[in-house]
């Protein structure tokens, strides 16, 4: 993932890695993608929230995983299916974003862009950008920080 | 701010520091020169640089208590007032560097009081008896090796006096110029400076030419920024698990050519570690630094002589646990002082000595540091602090009377107790020995007491070197690993199922819950597992038969966590848990183990919140052991085996007859079990659900009778009658238990007769009786399931048959279809109808329901809930988590309801 840095021309384009959860693509500004492994190993937390898959290792560092499956609130994927991580970060803290699969890094333009449709499902509309409108498909772009805002105070409950 | 002045704030904050103390040694030994040419020398240190640095204020100050030195020097006797004033004067040298830490120059101001003060005692004309002889040359050798960035008293008294004065300062437009990097600007100053070579760079190097002859073997230090050794211990954290993952894959690969370097690679990274972990050392006598003259303050503010005795100064420890002790250490020596330590009156009334003693001392003890606090005061006066503690109710009343003294003693780190008759303006206002715990239990140490009345009370806190790097015991559960430290582990034990092996260890269950016998006491045991599932009970069905017991404290409380696997245990690095997860209370963070999975480590202190929520402790209990023999602390026991060849015990008190029945004469009548006994018809109740009657041969009754009213409960075998102390351990969850305790060494349960006998007579309740034997009913409503669930064997452990309701609507059907109910507890706070509003209904529906006794539970008590209660003729407003006032509460009505039984009987 590297490699998309380095030599950005100063336009109003962004750069966006898309994911894919189910049938549907989305999209993460790459400046906010440290990383993309195969996640393995992940040692899951009791008593966690629900969004939370577990822990794992990743080079040395304990990086909590959650899954943007559980996160959208759509079904979980079969056992034994594909996965792949988005390694981002927040504060100081590494998260691993467990994603279906991972598709190349699109450059695109504010042209394409149009606000998050209305009638979408709110918990899918507080989490998007916006939609870019693509040949053939749409893709969502992801709200990095809405994504990792969850937990805390409202689990706190089982304490 | 320039580096240079950065360096000398915090050089000189710590010769202040260093000179606090050595005055407070220099007061109590006047005549330890040495000593004083310290103090002269640090003093003058800061005289030198802050000319230097062009700060008037500050120089003009040091100036002026240097000169009184000088004549304590020069043989000017040492009195308390003098001490005082030069240490106030440090006081404002340090307010004064905080201002300029704080914006970079030196404040506005006048020390003009602080400077006559110190100038007229010094021009005090010496007493002529004290008239010194002409002191002898100073041997040119300091005291102490220089420190680092320090220079030798020649040196800087060379640079002094050829530095400019304040005077010249003064006459300069720009005090304070900027020091650029190199030579500072001497030009700048009338005369050339030219062979000037020591103080320009205070805290660099050591000055190795202009101190050559006179210090020889210079210990060469460099000062590191905090935050670039803690990344360094990051780093070698990493480097320590990385190893371990290649060591791990080494043991994996025979063939490996890397087991050499591997091997070497290994020793050094250990080595490195220790390394590393020794640049965050630093002794505890950091911490201890400001002690002396807090005592010494503290002594002339109290009128009492004091003596602070220091020792092990040099015991080092991590920096960030020494940051977390360093108040509570204060904290404890000003308690010490204030509390501890008599009036001089008292103490010579008492024949001590008329000056108190604290005695400080850390030592290093395995992986722990251990450090006391021991003063030679009038020590804990352990009846006050009984009555005090059942007067702020920190616990029942019986349970304070049943404690040790030590424990008795653990009460003053209670928040909100102080013993103290007045509060001081020292201590003695109930905050800081709580506080004190929690710091220090915050890193993983213990706090003991030891006192005795007349003599002296010590204090010792033990806590662990380091907190990055702790030794973790690891242990499978289910499918996952847990890493639990060690220092919470009391000892591993290894239990098997039952039956196999007679000398083994195995659980037992008490209607479900697991407990196992440890040296004659009752560990209450959760399951790893249970508790990763959320839950600190065991279900019923789930196999908690063999694995091994880690055996845990925490405070005073204790209990068994069963896990299936016991691996090793390994030094961890501990690495914080993710923001998302901290609220999880069971654990303490995770870290990386040598196969490179992550694990979770336990937080004991969690483990044993969790286990404290569902066991109930024991203060409820242990009031019921109370009830069954009223307050006598002996109670003489039948023990039966009844059901699932578990033990069981009644009072023998309640108990008419043991008798041995042929069992064919048993009789069923309309499907109950009945035998002729004495000419009359008497009911038979298994003891335990599980136990059949038998048809043949004999069996065993134990036979309760009231009036001319017998019952016989069936037993398989009676086994003993024994007279112990009747400790109840745990509350089982069920109506037909009291609770379990160990009798002979065994675990016992004790049977609540009160629920046997309704099942022979549905009328017995309401009979004549001689013997407590009444269960009143008690219908419990609260919309949260977990509080019905936590009140309900509360309750029925306090001899309530007890029936719930959710919500106010459904305690309303209750009321009116169930006429045995004899009083309800409802929570206030409710979705829907409130429970104001459903006793308001129980009193318009008139009739019974009118004058039922009710008690609510509030979370918060206000004025208006109070004056509406009474309205409604609610008995009691309790706390919604005030399980003994609860009781208490209910009590009350059961005694009242007696008393009107006994006058309706009369």
């Amino acid at each position: 993932m590297q490699a998309a840095n380095g030599n950005t021309v100063p336009t109003d384009t962004t750069d966006y890695v898309t994911v894919f959860v189910g049938e549907t693509m989305f999209g993460l500004t790459i400046d906010r993608v440290h990383d993309v492994f195969v996640p393995a190993g992940i040692t899951p937390v009791p008593l966690s929230p629900r969004e939370i898959v577990g822990l794992l290792n990743l080079r040395g560092r304990v990086v909590t995983a959650l899954c943007l499956r559980r996160r959208l609130g759509i079904p979980g994927r079969e056992a034994g299916a594909a996965e792949m991580a988005i390694g981002l970060e927040q504060a100081g803290e590494t998260f691993a974003l467990i994603v279906d699969g991972v598709g190349e890094v699109l450059k695109l333009g504010a042209d394409t862009q149009e606000p998050v449709p209305i009638n979408l499902d709110p918990r899918w509309r507080d989490l998007s950008l916006g939609v870019h409108r693509l040949d053939g498909r749409l893709l969502v772009i992801l709200d990095v920080d809405a994504l990792l805002a969850f937990g805390d105070a409202r689990e706190a409950k089982v304490a | 701010m320039d580096d240079l002045l950065r360096e000398f704030l915090v050089e000189s904050a710590e010769h202040l520091d260093t000179v606090d103390a050595e005055l407070v040694r220099f007061e109590q030994d006047p005549n330890n020169q040495q000593i004083l040419r310290n103090i002269f020398r640090l003093v003058h240190t800061i005289k030198g640089t802050c000319g230097f640095l062009g700060l008037p204020r500050l120089e003009a100050l040091a100036h002026a208590a240097e000169t009184l030195m000088g004549r304590f020097r020069d043989g000017y006797p040492v009195s308390g007032a003098s001490v005082t004033l030069i240490l106030a004067t440090l006081d404002r040298l340090k307010a004064i560097l905080g201002d300029l830490e704080a914006t970079g120059s030196e404040p506005a101001g006048a020390d003009d009081d602080l400077i006559g003060a110190l100038e007229k005692m010094a021009s005090e004309e010496v007493p002529a008896a004290a008239a010194p002889p002409p002191l002898p040359e100073l041997p040119p050798i300091v005291e102490r090796e220089l420190k680092p960035g320090e220079v030798t008293l020649d040196d800087l008294e060379r640079a002094f006096m050829e530095a400019p004065g304040p005077d010249d300062f003064a006459a300069m437009d720009a005090p304070a110029p900027a020091f650029d990097a190199g030579e500072p600007a001497f030009d700048s100053a009338p005369e050339p400076a030219a062979p000037v070579q020591a103080p320009e760079r205070p805290a660099a190097a050591p000055s190795a030419e202009g101190g050559e002859s006179a210090v020889a073997a210079k210990v060469q230090t460099i000062r590191v920024n905090v935050d670039t050794i803690e990344h360094l211990m990051t780093m070698v954290s990493e480097l320590v698990l990385t190893r371990n993952q290649l060591l791990e894959i080494a043991r994996r690969h025979e063939d490996s050519g890397y087991k050499v370097p591997l091997q070497r690679l290994s020793h050094v990274t250990a080595e490195l570690q220790e390394g590393v972990m020794k640049t965050r050392m630093q002794p505890i006598g950091n911490a201890w630094q400001k002690l002396p003259r807090v005592v010494r303050d503290l002594s002339a503010e109290l009128g009492k002589g004091i003596d602070l005795v220091m020792s092990g100064a040099e015991t080092e420890l991590d920096r960030q646990v020494l940051d977390v002790i360093k108040d509570p250490l204060t904290h404890m020596v000003r308690n010490s002082a204030d509390h501890g330590i008599e009036a001089t009156k008292e103490r010579l009334k008492a024949g001590k000595p008329a000056r108190g003693s604290i005695r400080l001392s850390a030592y290093h003890e395995g992986g722990t540091i251990t450090i006391e606090i021991a003063d030679d005061g009038k020590g804990l006066d352990l009846a006050a602090i009984r009555k005090k503690a059942v007067e702020r109710n920190f616990a029942p009343a019986a349970d304070i009377e049943r404690m040790t003294d030590a424990q008795v003693a653990k009460f003053i780190f209670h928040a909100g107790f102080s013993t103290a008759k007045a509060v001081t303006s020292v201590s003695g206002r109930g905050v800081g020995m709580d506080v004190v715990k929690t710091n220090i239990e915050t890193i993983g140490g213990v706090v003991d007491i030891a006192t005795e009345l007349g003599k002296g009370t010590t204090f010792t806190i033990k806590i662990p070197l380091t907190l990055a790097i702790v030794s973790a015991l690891i242990v499978k559960a289910g499918a996952q690993r847990y890493a639990v430290p060690q220092i919470a582990v009391l000892e591993l034990v290894r239990v098997d199922p039952k039956g196999d092996n007679t000398s083994a260890n195995s659980i037992e269950r008490i209607y479900g819950a697991p407990v196992l016998r440890l040296r004659e006491r009752l560990l209450p045991i959760v399951t790893l597992d249970g508790l990763m599932r959320g839950q600190a009970t065991v279900e019923e069905g789930e196999i908690v038969e063999s694995g091994f017991v880690v055996v845990a404290q925490v405070g005073r409380q204790r209990f068994g966590v069963l896990v299936d696997e016991v691996f090793h245990t390994e030094e961890i690095v501990v690495k914080p848990m993710s923001s998302k997860l901290r609220h999880i209370p069971l654990f303490a963070g995770n870290t990386i183990l040598g196969d490179g999975a992550v694990v979770l480590i336990v937080d004991p202190n969690g483990v044993a919140k969790l286990v404290g929520q569902s066991a109930q402790s024991g203060a409820a209990t242990d009031t019921e052991s109370e009830e069954v023999e009223a307050g006598d602390a002996k109670a003489t026991l039948l023990v039966f085996k009844g059901g699932a060849g578990g033990f069981k015990a009644v009072p023998l008190s309640l108990v008419t007859r043991l008798e041995e029945i042929d069992a064919s004469k048993i009789e069923h009548l309309g499907g109950r079990p009945l035998i002729q006994y004495r000419g009359r018809l008497m009911p038979l109740v298994p003891a335990d659900p599980t136990i059949a009657i038998r048809s043949e041969g004999n069996q065993a009754l134990v036979v309760f009778s009231d009036g001319d009213r017998a019952m016989g409960l069936v037993v398989d075998e009676i086994v003993d009658i024994v007279e112990e102390r009747l400790d109840i351990e745990i509350s089982a969850d069920r109506s037909d238990l009291i609770g379990s305790a160990v009798l002979r060494g065994r675990a016992t349960d004790i049977i609540n007769i009160a629920h046997f006998l309704p099942l022979a007579y549905d009328d017995w309740a309401r009979g004549p009786r001689k013997t407590v034997v009444k269960a009143p009913s008690l219908l419990l409503v609260d919309d949260s399931a977990f509080f019905r669930d936590m009140l309900t064997p509360v309750l029925k452990a306090a001899g309530y048959n007890v029936t719930t309701a959710s919500s106010a609507e459904e305690a309303l059907t209750l009321l009116v279809n169930n006429a045995a109910v004899d009083l309800v507890v409802s929570d206030l706070d409710m979705p829907g109808r409130s429970g104001f509003e459903l006793v308001a209904a129980m009193r318009k529906s008139g009739g019974r329901l009118a004058e039922m006794p009710v008690i609510a539970l509030t979370g918060t008590v206000a004025p208006d809930a109070i004056e509406q209660a009474r309205r409604l003729a609610i008995s009691d407003l309790v706390a919604k988590f005030d399980r003994s006032g609860l009781l208490a509460a209910l009590a009350e009505i059961g005694e009242a309801a007696q008393a009107a039984d006994a006058r309706a009987a009369a």
